[in-house]
């Protein structure tokens, strides 16, 4: 392993550094609070994993620039409407959505040949590991909404949201 | 009408209930929200028994979601294994409806009703979701909407420790989650698909690159945490003994059972039996693991004072002899593994709602409040003695199929150490059978058992529909072990 | 904290271009970066803003919990509804392009595909809108145990 292989792939440290960072705090603190920080923390982590990975070096943002869009809906109606709507929703929060997404994959294949014609050679990012996020995070907003809530009622019922203290409160009963 | 419907079963069964939940919280009325779910829920059991009938014909139903194809759409796949466990989620989600009213009145404030039946349809979305998707990513999303309705409908129990166990459960269940979307993602990174069986094609098996490796082993450690096998159990215990009665009949009889749903199609749909359990020694890990995990969960069973504690960790031990079946890789040993999922959704269903019955009359699910309640509450006593045979696996009921399954499969790969050591820990399962039945029966009444009335009929009737199954699926097995040895054949890549 | 004269002015000219952008990012979702998600979380960022400001009381008066109950309900309708509807006109389930002419063909919709859209993030809007504020109400409302 040398230094730039080891530099190189500096993305994947920093994630691996969240991720144990996130992990770490969530299994060892013992505030509630902070465990769910520990656990967006951790959640990060991933997002930044799947993002780092959909990059494609000197790629564009995945979205037909309209020039060409343009040309392309002259020359065929249905499918380059198809793509562009489906380029254009790349990055919507749900799970139809990644199937648009694979779309715009299979459309950019597709008509690569007449982009190629229409324009110089134009290398868009994958955004389709965008698009999975974006419903991961939101899953994660559901997650520490759901979390707070809890810990909310818990302090409610407890009057404290240290973990400890709670359970020897309930060993008291 | 009914052709057009029946093309559209896969994405029925997930709208169906995916629509009513926000229904429900428009109509904002707990009686008619109830009704909803109860139509809707039914609804949902016919459309996967149809799906049953056509995947028993044709093998596998596709379904193309917004006509985009595979694998850059998300295609929905049903074979028979799906349509097995879809068929019996949906199946005990309507009879626990059923059961639901009375003992949720008592456990819920009445103005949050609405919600709760909402958010019980969306737990059902969630698991039918896992088992109709043929998409990875969407297995994630669906677990997650499950998980979170889980989450929320354990929280709603009576006492302040319902939101503790809920908040633990959450915690090691999204931690769980979070490996699993690790997983995916490194699959996805090495093969550039989410459609499972695209990924099967793609995926570098021998030598492969390492990171096939550690996607797998995150992907299974996710779904162990998630199907609660042994040392990741921690959060079952709690969760199921702090939550409200209804969700724990719902929650114990098919959310982990559709976890290991996933965890078969990982091994079996994605990563092949060859590499996990050839090439990786995950079958002799699974088996040890199992092992161990049925022995101390059943004796920490024997211990337990609080009968739904006491069901929580046989429930950890049933998993094991689930993937016990599994591990081996057999006909029979997987065909034991899928048939004790029904068999043991049915039999600890019918369990809890017994006890939920004994919680409403007696208010409390503490043993020592249910002395002598066999002589007042006799008719849910006997339910309780049938359900228990069932679980130690006593012949002419469902349990015994499936030990019956389990034993066949070890003799036949000449693993008899495990065939004596299963029925050991179902020695186990007679003690703390045993010590309930002694409780219910040959104790003095206690003060609340002495003065206590049977339960009633709504209670009663869908307690023993599940009880009574047990018994019919003990002698008649053509629809269960039979279904289930169809659907290990094709897991295995044969034709049945 | 209305009793701060710059904070309050602040907020009230602020809270109409909050409220645009919200728009701009939700109908605009069509031809560039934005979509639902986005544009629910920004319209509800100017609810909140607002409640802060304001107080609960002020902000529940423009938007009272039960309608924002239902609007978390509606949103989600909205979406599958969509999804019902091109099953209807004999589709598969979000099948866009059976929209294509099918549905007000005097406005010149330009594709199916984009009326589909242009509904689901509708419904996305409504329901993130809904949830987001209604987070806040549910953790604003809580009363002080100590």
């Amino acid at each position: 392993m040398t230094f730039e292989s080891i530099a190189g792939l500096y993305n994947y440290w920093v994630v691996i550094f969240l991720m144990m960072t996130g992990f770490y705090i969530v299994l060892a603190r013992k505030n509630l609070i902070k465990s769910v920080i520990g656990l967006n923390i951790f959640q990060t982590s991933v997002f930044l994993l799947y993002i780092t990975m959909g990059k494609v070096e000197h790629g564009t943002a995945p979205i037909v620039p309209p020039a060409i869009a343009e040309q392309q809906s002259h020359a065929s109606h249905g499918v380059g409407e198809n793509a562009h709507a489906a380029i254009e929703h790349a990055d919507e929060a749900h799970e139809v959505v990644h199937e648009v997404a694979h779309e715009v994959a299979l459309t950019v294949a597709d008509h690569g040949g007449e982009l190629a014609h229409a324009s110089t050679e134009i290398i868009y990012s994958n955004p389709l590991p965008s698009v999975l996020m974006l419903t991961a995070i939101v899953v994660g907003i559901a997650t520490t909404a759901l979390a707070l809530a809890l810990v909310v009622r818990i302090r409610e019922d407890y009057g404290t949201v240290d973990e400890e203290l709670i359970l020897e409160l309930d060993r008291g009963e | 009408m009914i052709d057009a419907i029946f093309a559209h079963l896969p994405i029925l069964l997930i709208v169906l209930p995916l629509m009513a939940a926000p229904c429900c919280v428009l109509v904002g009325n707990g009686r008619a929200a109830y009704l909803l779910a109860l139509v809707v829920s039914f609804a949902a059991f016919a459309c996967s028994v149809a799906m049953l009938g056509e995947t028993l014909q044709h093998h596998v139903v596709r379904y193309e979601l917004g006509n985009w194809s595979p694998p850059y759409g998300i295609e929905y796949r049903v074979d028979i294994f799906s349509g097995f466990v879809m068929a019996f989620v949906s199946g005990i989600g309507a009879i626990v409806l059923v059961y639901a009213p009375l003992s949720v009145r008592d456990e819920i404030p009445a103005s949050k009703h609405y919600l709760f039946y909402a958010t019980y349809l969306l737990c059902m979305t969630g698991l039918l979701g896992m088992c109709v998707t043929g998409d990875l990513f969407n297995v994630f999303v669906f677990l997650e909407i499950s998980s979170l309705s889980s989450y929320a409908l354990i929280s709603l129990g009576r006492t302040r420790r319902a939101p503790l166990a809920a908040f633990q459960y959450l915690i090691l269940g999204s931690i769980g989650a979070t490996f699993i979307l690790i997983g995916i993602g490194l699959l996805y990174q090495m093969t550039g698909t989410l459609n499972m069986a695209d990924i099967a094609a793609r995926v570098p098996h021998e030598h492969g690159p390492r990171t096939v490796l550690v996607a797998f082993a995150f992907l299974t450690v996710g779904l162990c945490v998630k199907m609660a096998v042994f040392p990741l159990h921690t959060w079952l215990p709690n969760a199921y003994t702090y939550a409200p009665s209804v969700v724990t009949c719902f929650i114990a009889a098919t959310a982990t059972k559709v976890s290991v749903y996933a965890f078969v199609r990982l091994i079996f749909g994605i990563i092949t039996p060859g590499f996990a359990f050839d090439v990786l020694p995950l079958d002799t890990e699974l088996m040890l693991f199992s092992l161990v995990g049925i022995f101390i969960a059943s004796i920490a069973a024997i211990y337990q004072n609080n009968v739904k504690r006491l069901l929580a960790y046989s429930s950890v031990a049933q998993i094991g002899y689930m993937l016990l079946g599994i591990s081996m890789a057999t006909p029979t040993g997987l065909s034991a593994g899928i048939v004790h999922m029904f068999n043991h959704a049915l039999i600890k269903g019918g369990l809890f709602m017994v006890a939920g019955c004994f919680a409403l009359r007696l208010g409390s699910v503490q043993l020592s409040d249910w002395k002598g309640a066999g002589r007042t509450m006799p008719l849910t006593a006997i339910a309780w003695a049938i359900g228990g045979l069932a679980l130690i696996g006593v012949p002419m009921t469902a349990g015994f199929i499936s030990k019956w399954l389990l034993l066949t499969s070890a003799f036949e790969t000449g693993r008899w150490p495990i065939a004596v050591l299963m029925l050991v820990s179902s020695l186990l399962a007679v003690v703390y059978v045993w010590k309930v039945v002694e409780t219910l029966f040959f104790s003095e009444p206690s003060e609340a058992a002495a003065g206590a009335t049977e339960a009633p009929l709504r209670m009663l009737i869908p307690t023993y529909l599940l009880i009574g199954a047990t018994l019919l699926f003990g002698v008649w097995t053509p629809y269960s072990a039979g279904i289930a040895r169809q659907a290990a054949i094709v897991l295995l890549g044969g034709t049945p | 904290m209305s009793a701060f004269p710059i904070i309050r002015i602040i907020t009230k000219l602020l809270i109409p271009y909050i409220l645009l952008f919200a728009f701009y990012v939700q109908f605009h979702g069509d031809y560039g970066p934005g979509g639902g998600f986005q544009a629910g979380v920004i319209f509800a960022s100017a609810l909140i803003l607002y409640g802060l400001v304001f107080g609960l009381e002020a902000i529940q008066r423009v938007a009272p919990p039960i309608v924002i109950e239902k609007c978390m309900a509606l949103g989600v309708l909205v979406y599958a509804g969509t999804g019902i509807l091109t099953m209807a006109l004999g589709g598969r389930f979000l099948d866009y392009n059976v929209l294509e002419h099918h549905v007000l063909p005097q406005w010149h919709i330009p594709s199916g595909q984009h009326l589909g859209i242009f509904l689901v993030e509708m419904g996305v809007g409504i329901t993130v809108t809904a949830v987001m504020t209604m987070i806040f109400y549910a953790f604003a409302g809580r009363k002080q145990t100590q």
